[in-house]
């Protein structure tokens, strides 16, 4: 028999309600209401107007990982709805859930056939606009396939006046277009410096942590606008240096070998035996190895990347914008690297060898500005 | 009887070696109440199996070693059965989710739903969460890891989950940002040679100094290898002095063979050749990566230092194709033509070179 009893077979579930001080912070601090979200102010005006006039549309929402969708369609229906009605009003399938076309036609028509009843004040004494609807939320949309996603836009129609659909994706262009056109569209927008900032800011403040203004910058640059990342990153660091004895300060080299970055001196390393000038002096011996060839050194650097764990497409995004800015690379140079960064990321992502590859990348390089 | 590399792992944070700093990480996190997913990454033979076993054990203590190991059943969506083996414990479940092949996602979604879904029984356990470890995570389908997305968020307050790979690459943005990255390098060489004496002592043997620099040469950073050839080793002559020859596994000597036939001769015969030698590497189960890579490097130790950067850049070409194509012999066939081909051109041109 397997130890994994059904939930509510051996005590009451309570007990597992989430301790807030153990919550991962991007829970804890998903904004509340549409207003806590940051940055995003054309989406949030927008659906602040529904909020009175209880008329929604349905609408999708895509953009970049971390830049509220999800935290958004929550928000909203949570203000909407209320604590009381938000479970029976709201139905949240994503890509975790079976999505074939039956599964979602069927949860679909069992939640919409329920006619949503109004009850307007919440337990909580506040009052809700609690709109004679349901709201549907098909987070990550675009890992459904075309074919359900054709068979949703039958159900969007069938249910048209006690339902309203939500989808939320990263590509909209995945989005089959009878679908999307359905839909109210909103872009979010990787989060810019200040809004992230401020809103990492909120947070060690309302943790009661200490960080400087270097280990902001690092979370803002290592995340590149993606907030889920920096507040996880925080966290982490936090932890860490919570949990050493005595607490240690958090460093902006903690929150680097947490986002898995590449250490300057390893990659600066590795450019100069390609041949890149790089600020600290080349050392005299590659000079001296490269008098017989670039191949064996450009090999054994590699091979000593790989053995430490490095990740081929860190160092690949590291590399190229260490290329990209480089002052005395000339364009020529620049652009002949780009063609090979290209090519690199495409194998990787088509999992490619990264050894192969981390190599393929030093030797084209290296020719390419020599 | 158990091998020495099984034998004497480490089974707790204490008794780990090497990257005391990493281990230290893991200590403090196992007492903080707040553990994170985690995604372990690094070589293979690294030790990063070895640090999740350790981990689990500081979070749950010893139950945690109390093995169950079953072959469960899952069905495909064409209901095709799908047999996987989960080891488990009261507190965790292991699986590789590879084993699934492209039906990953259902194995996936099947078992963190029920893990997600249930609560720890054990009243005295330790911890509130269950951990679910997935080895080769690398490999797991973009299916799969979407499935993952989601749910790693979801189910936060009763479960944790555990990856483990080789690298990142091929892990989606919205999974890695979802872990704490824990990068396990491969030990230096004097981490190897510590960890060589701590068997040799354990076992009572003595390690002559030369024996253990040969074996941590041999070994790549590798530190299960190493363990395994020590132990090779010590059967083939008892007190460890002399000569030692460390056995390349057979496939390897077969690749550098391979090797060897294309440098000496390049025609069709000999094309007809080295295919026969693949399949019969291939009908062995060598990942054909493997085979390629082997070859390539051997290669480059015998040819003009001109030709290097051409073979390795055309072994990089043909082993994504391979992984994207399905008959993998046809382009380990295709990059032996064209490396053939490269090395006659090569001497081509320096024939006619040396008329001017
Ligand atoms: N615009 C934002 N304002 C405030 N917090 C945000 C914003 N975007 C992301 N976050 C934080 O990041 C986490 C993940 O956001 P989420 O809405 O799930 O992103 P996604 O766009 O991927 O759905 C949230 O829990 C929240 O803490
Ligand atoms: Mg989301």
């Amino acid at each position: 028999m397997s130890f994994f009893k059904p939930q509510g077979a051996a005590k009451p579930t309570q007990k597992l309600t989430a301790d807030p001080a153990l919550q991962p912070w991007v829970e804890k601090y998903r904004p509340k209401t549409i207003d806590d979200v940051a940055a995003q102010e054309y989406t949030v005006a927008v659906l602040q107007k529904t909020l009175t006039s209880t008329n929604l549309p349905h609408m999708l929402f895509y953009g970049p990982p971390g830049t509220g969708k999800t935290s958004t369609i929550l928000a909203l229906a949570r203000q909407l709805f209320g604590p009381d009605n938000f479970r029976n009003r709201v139905l949240e399938l994503n890509a975790s859930d079976e999505r074939g076309i039956a599964i979602v036609r069927e949860k679909v028509k069992n939640f919409a056939r329920q006619t949503p009843r109004a009850q307007v004040v919440g337990s909580d004494g506040k009052t809700y606009p609690c709109p004679p609807y349901k709201i549907i939320i098909l987070d990550e949309a675009d890992s459904m396939t075309q074919d359900a996603q054709g068979a949703l836009r039958r159900i969007m129609e069938t249910y048209a006046r006690i339902t309203r659909f939500c989808l939320v994706c990263n590509y909209v262009t995945r989005i089959i277009e009878p679908l999307a056109s359905r839909c109210s569209k909103f872009r979010f927008t990787p989060l810019d410096t200040t809004s992230s900032a401020a809103r990492l800011e909120y947070i060690t403040r309302a943790e009661g942590i200490n960080v400087d203004q270097a280990v902001i910058d690092a979370l803002i640059k290592t995340s590149s606008g993606d907030l889920r990342r920096a507040i996880t990153y925080l966290q982490s660091a936090s932890r860490l240096s919570a949990s050493s004895n005595p607490p240690l300060p958090i460093t902006s080299r903690d929150i680097q070998e947490i986002a898995g970055v590449v250490p300057d001196d390893v990659l600066n390393s590795f450019a100069s035996v390609l041949g890149i000038a790089v600020d600290d002096a080349m050392d005299v011996d590659d000079i001296a190895k490269r008098a017989n060839g670039s191949f064996d050194p450009i090999r054994k650097k590699v091979k000593e990347i790989i053995r430490e764990g490095y990740s081929a497409s860190q160092i690949l995004s590291q590399l190229h914008d260490l290329v990209v800015s480089h002052p005395t690379l000339n364009a020529r140079q620049k652009s002949r690297c780009a063609l090979v960064f290209a090519e690199a990321d495409k194998a990787l992502c088509d999992g490619a060898d990264e050894e192969l590859w981390t190599l393929e990348v030093g030797l084209r390089v290296n020719k390419a500005i020599s | 009887m158990s091998l020495w590399v099984d034998q004497y792992r480490p089974r707790s944070l204490d008794e780990l070696h090497y990257h005391k700093e990493l281990t230290e990480r893991l200590r403090s996190l196992a007492a903080s109440g707040d553990f994170p997913h985690m995604l372990f990454y690094g070589p293979s033979g690294a030790g990063k199996k070895t640090r999740i076993g350790c981990t689990l054990k500081q979070l749950f203590g010893p139950g945690v070693e109390k093995l169950k190991i079953d072959q469960r059943v899952f069905l495909s969506p064409s209901k095709r059965k799908l047999e996987i083996n989960v080891v488990q414990s009261n507190y965790h479940i292991e699986i590789t989710p590879s084993e699934a092949g492209n039906y990953d996602r259902v194995v996936i979604q099947e078992i963190l739903k029920e893990i997600a879904q249930t609560q720890q029984v054990d009243l005295s356990a330790k911890q509130r969460f269950k951990v679910v470890v997935l080895n080769e995570a690398d490999s797991l389908t973009r299916d799969a890891q979407a499935a993952l997305r989601r749910t790693m968020e979801k189910y936060m307050s009763n479960m944790r989950i555990i990856l483990c790979a080789n690298s990142t690459s091929r892990l989606i943005a919205p999974i890695k940002s979802r872990c704490l990255l824990m990068r396990v390098a491969a030990p230096n060489e004097t981490e190897m040679h510590e960890v060589l004496k701590y068997v040799a002592k354990s076992v009572r043997i003595d390690l002559p100094p030369e024996a253990a620099h040969k074996i941590v040469e041999d070994s790549n950073g590798n530190m299960r290898k190493a363990i395994l050839v020590l132990e090779a080793l010590k059967m083939q002559s008892p007190d460890l002095t002399g000569p030692l020859s460390i056995a390349k596994p057979d496939w390897e000597t077969y690749c550098h063979k391979v090797a060897d036939l294309i440098v000496q001769e390049q025609s069709p015969a000999r094309v007809m050749e080295v295919r026969a030698k693949f399949y019969e590497l291939l009908s062995h189960c060598i990942p054909p990566t493997v085979i390629l890579k082997t070859v390539a490097e051997r290669i480059t130790e015998r040819v003009d230092e001109s030709l290097k950067a051409e073979v390795m850049h055309w072994a990089a070409f043909y082993e994504v194709r391979m992984r994207m194509g399905n008959k993998k012999i046809f382009h380990l066939e295709a990059w032996v033509v064209k490396v053939m081909s490269l090395y006659k051109q090569f001497f081509y041109e320096m024939d006619i070179s040396s008329f001017d």
